[in-house]
């Protein structure tokens, strides 16, 4: 099949950098997420994320205008850090930079060393929030390379080497979750809560992106990975970390498992069969518990809804696009299910994709699917129109796709810009794989169902 | 409460007023406070806005991806035809690129696009990093419009130079250079162009029927629904109307100064300054079109008498509600500020991203007692205001949003993600239904800030 290179990127199947470095410091308890920058890009990365979570979501910005670019930005920086800490009360501020501040060369550490100082000797130091940077120049990597980047420097930042563990703190897990949806770190965190082990979840949006209405406008939403749950990670008992892409890679686990000795589990997001039994194997073993019936009895059900759903779904094919990690994990439950992957596609270039997706295909299908690192739409399309799919599985983004091509579109992952309730998509789990198993059947159902003249009354 | 008690950020203290206490001061047209979470956007999302809805160009992202992903459709700006412009295109810059340059890249992806594309012309934007690491764009645009025999117009949007307004700019002196080239011989001297309006919900075609109705030949589209070859003969036109005056408003100034092309405002927003464009481009034609003010009465009479018994309707239940409007640029917000009123409603907050001195002295002119008006906010301010007043409907764009519903604030988006038309005595009526619809919504009577009253 021809497979054309281009050098123009149309439609792009990914975001910026420092937009999944917002997203994870959103993710920590009183942090406040900031961008070393100009204005706008803030501003585009708060809509975005607003049209799909539907909460407030606050990027505070530098703001740098065209003489901070010639004479850096520091002062701007040190400005709008002192307003996030006395304005917003930030607990933590989390700085990215981007493209510009990046290619101006503006040494962000050191600018926020100098601040720390400045403030001390004003006899600010005690309310100094604690201040993470990380470096997310747009033009190397992904929104997802800033989220698992911001991530690593969190840990890096925050948990100093001479800590002291009392055993009274009981046993705990840290759970490196990678970017889902809130419902997912939500049933996630019951699952490693059923298993009676506590846990330090990081990051986690579960409540500072899917919030209640509440009675005040809270400068920052309450919820995340508290502070001073993250200075204890290197206590816990194992780092669990999700994300096949990730193994090997200096991450946040890495970072814990080098500077404190923890065990390190590295799997795969938990959806599918597999790569959820993965994880709860892990937690077995961490807990030295065995699954609670609970789960198994979901596993149970979700076994045989395989068997209810097989006739429906074997040799349908499937495009999977997105974020490298999200598409291995449902690529491995699709080929569970009878469904062939004919596609697998995404904007990132970690060059661990393929190899991945051959690993959690590997003994369900004869052949991997084609996988298309560093693609966009265009390139998506056009391998459509040879592949000839039968349902695309991604985030939002496809509709066009999927509405040209008259082949339905399971929404998952992020964005979800044109349905309600993205921000409530289970991907995770047994529970979670269910309910992507239903969509998926439903979807099939409904398209055979409007094709046909008969109006079948069953299905 | 006194003016500085709800001062959040004593650096705009002077960006806020409330009107009734002390006199008009205003210290707009500054850089964005850092840390404080503006709602502004930049120069390239100024010039993205008004050129995207020309609809048979390609638009093409000079930078990094982001400033591309994140403007891909995001605006509903229809076309009746071709509709290149809902593509997001982009040179996605690599790190090799910022440190060899990006001009060799920009001319393939421009060259592989028209070839794939054979758009009528191409707009290249400039995004921060192009302005630093210092490509040329202006030769590579001429480059490539040579090879292909099209226009190639360089955006000079580099994101830091200022915000949306210099971005509006931007886009002016990109339009303005199609200008002149064009066929004109075809245009009836009733010809006008229509500035300002985006076509957002098919918006624009509401006001050609209006002008149609009055006999008059719309020459181009600026930008709504917009083709490359109407701007080439745009300069054959008696007028310029121009609606969202801080977008186009340069561009009709150049073309005063080229083509001595009279231009005027107008807003097409609400009932008063909807009719009141009209009355205002037909006095304009009089002397060369007899009967266009009887035809003018006659469309204004017509509509109106569908419009109010419906709008009545909507009025005795809103009646003294409070509202609240946060927009881009101030023009909107004077619109708004009587659209309300004709709904028996009163306009507790007004702003603006971008509003000038004189927006803001208008705004002061045209709003009663006690109102605040605010340039450039951010969500603590705003959110503080929609309490202090106890607004019950909030309009403003996506950004907004959450800011309202937390506070259990009805909200409507006037923003270009509409999907329902607003202009024109249609879109009054549209406009009413929506704030009906958020404002008597039984939903607020269970979230915890009403529940108390
Ligand atoms: S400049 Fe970089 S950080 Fe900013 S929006 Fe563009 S890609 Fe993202
Ligand atoms: S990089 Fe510059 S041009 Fe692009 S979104 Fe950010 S501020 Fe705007």
């Amino acid at each position: 099949m021809k497979r054309a290179d281009y050098v123009s990127t149309t439609n792009a199947c990914k975001l910026c950098k420092p937009l999944g470095a917002c997203l994870a410091f959103r993710g920590i308890e009183g942090a406040v997420p900031m961008l070393h920058g100009s204005q706008g890009c803030a501003t585009y990365m708060r809509r975005y994320i607003i049209s799909h979570f539907r909460e407030p979501m606050d990027i505070a910005s530098s703001s740098l205008g065209e003489k901070h670019a010639v004479y850096g930005g520091g002062p701007n920086l040190k400005q709008g850090l002192k307003n996030l800490m006395t304005k917003f009360g930030a607990a933590m501020i989390g700085v990215a930079t981007t493209c510009l501040t990046e290619t101006i060369g503006d040494d962000v550490p050191m600018i926020i060393r100098e601040f720390r100082k400045e403030m001390e000797e004003a006899g600010d130091g005690p309310g100094l929030p604690s201040l993470v940077s990380v470096s997310t120049p747009s033009y190397s990597g992904t929104h997802m390379e800033g989220f698992h980047a911001a991530v690593g420097a969190v840990v890096d930042q925050l948990c100093a080497g001479d800590l002291l563990c009392a055993n009274s703190e009981g046993k705990f897990v840290n759970l490196l979750p990678g970017f889902l949806s809130p419902a997912d770190l939500r049933h996630l965190k019951e699952i490693v809560a059923d298993f009676g082990l506590g846990c330090v979840m990081l990051p986690d949006i579960s409540e500072t992106l899917d919030g209640p209405a509440l009675e005040d406008y809270e400068k920052i939403p309450a919820g995340g990975t508290p502070i001073s749950g993250i200075k204890r990670m290197g206590c816990a008992a194992a780092t669990l970390e999700f994300g096949r892409t990730l193994e090997g890679g200096a991450t946040a686990g890495m970072i814990l498992h080098k500077r404190f000795g923890l065990p390190l589990h590295q799997s795969g997001i938990p959806i599918g069969l597999r790569e959820t039994d993965a994880f709860f194997k892990a937690l077995e073993q961490a807990s030295g518990m065995k699954t609670p019936e609970k789960h198994q009895s979901e596993k149970g059900r979700l076994v045989d809804s395989y068997v209810d759903a097989h006739k429906y779904l074997f040799g349908k094919r499937a495009v999977i696009y997105g974020e490298e990690d999200l598409v291995i994990g449902l690529t491995a439950f699709l080929a569970e299910i009878g469904i062939k992957p004919v596609l697998c596609a995404s904007g990132g270039r970690g060059g661990r994709f393929a190899s991945c997706i051959e690993h959690v295909t590997a003994g369900l299908l004869e052949t991997p699917p084609m996988v298309e690192e560093g693609a966009d739409f265009q390139k998506i399309e056009e391998l459509c129109q040879e592949l000839a799919p039968d349902l695309l599985v991604g985030h939002s983004k496809g509709y066009r796709l999927s509405k040209k091509l008259g082949v339905p579109l399971i929404r998952v992952g992020f964005p979800i810009h044109d349905r309600f309730g993205g921000q409530r998509t289970l991907h995770a789990g047994y529970r979670g794989t269910q309910m992507l198993l239903d969509r998926i059947v439903n979807a099939v159902l409904e398209k055979a169902q409007e094709d046909s003249a008969i109006g079948y009354g069953y299905m | 409460m006194s003016s500085s008690a709800s001062v959040i950020f004593q650096e705009r203290k002077d960006q806020i007023l409330r009107k009734g206490q002390g006199d008009f001061d205003m210290n707009c047209n500054r850089e964005s406070l850092a840390g404080a979470v503006s709602q502004r956007a930049c120069v390239f999302c100024g010039s993205r806005v008004v050129l995207y809805p020309i609809a048979d160009a390609l638009h093409l992202v000079h930078g990094p991806i982001g400033c591309a992903a994140y403007t891909w459709d995001i605006r509903g700006a229809l076309s009746s035809g071709p509709d290149l412009h809902r593509l997001s295109f982009s040179t996605d810059l690599q790190e090799k690129d910022i440190i060899f340059g990006g001009e060799e890249k920009l001319y393939r992806a421009l060259t592989e696009l028209i070839d794939r594309h054979h758009p009528k012309a191409a707009f290249v934007y400039s995004t921060c990093i192009v302005g630093i690491i210092g490509d040329d764009l202006e030769a590579v645009c001429r480059k490539v419009a040579s090879e292909k025999g099209i226009p190639v117009l360089p955006v000079q949007s580099e994101g830091f130079k200022g915000n949306k307004r210099e971005g509006y700019g931007a886009a002016c002196k990109a339009m303005f250079r199609l200008m002149g080239s064009g066929d004109t011989s075809n245009i009836s001297p009733l010809g006008i162009n229509i500035l300002g309006d985006f076509n957002l919900a098919g918006e624009i075609w509401i006001i050609r029927g209006y002008f149609d109705r009055m006999g008059l030949q719309t020459v181009a589209n600026i930008t709504g629904d917009g083709r490359v070859e109407d701007l080439q003969r745009a300069h054959g036109a008696a007028l310029n109307v121009v609606q969202c005056s801080g977008a186009t408003m340069e561009l009709a100034k150049m073309m005063k100064e080229s083509f001595d092309i009279p231009f005027m405002r107008v807003s097409y927003f609400g009932v008063e300054d909807m009719a009141e464009s009209l009355y205002q481009i037909a006095r304009f034609f009089e002397p060369k079109a007899p009967g266009i003010m009887e035809r003018t009465r006659e469309l204004v009479k017509g509509e109106l008498s569908q419009l109010y018994p419906r709008l009545q309707e909507f009025r005795r239940e809103l009646a003294g509600k409070k509202a609240a409007i946060y927009v881009g640029g101030a023009f909107k917000a004077f619109s708004l500020v009587k659209a309300f009123r004709l709904l028996g409603m009163r306009v507790v907050l007004v702003g603006s991203q971008t509003g000038t001195e004189e927006d803001y002295r208008e705004l002061y002119e045209i709003t009663d007692e006690g109102t605040i008006i605010v340039d450039d906010s951010n969500p603590l301010e705003l959110s503080s205001f929609l309490k202090e007043k106890d607004v019950d409907v909030f309009v403003g764009g996506v950004k907004e949003r959450p800011i309202a519903y937390k506070l259990g604030v009805g909200f409507c988006d006037h923003n270009h993600e509409r999907k329902k038309p607003l202009e024109g005595f249609i879109g009054m009526l549209n406009f009413a239904r929506e704030i009906h619809s958020s404002v008597m919504s039984p939903v607020w009577r269970f979230v915890p800030r009403r529940k108390a009253r």
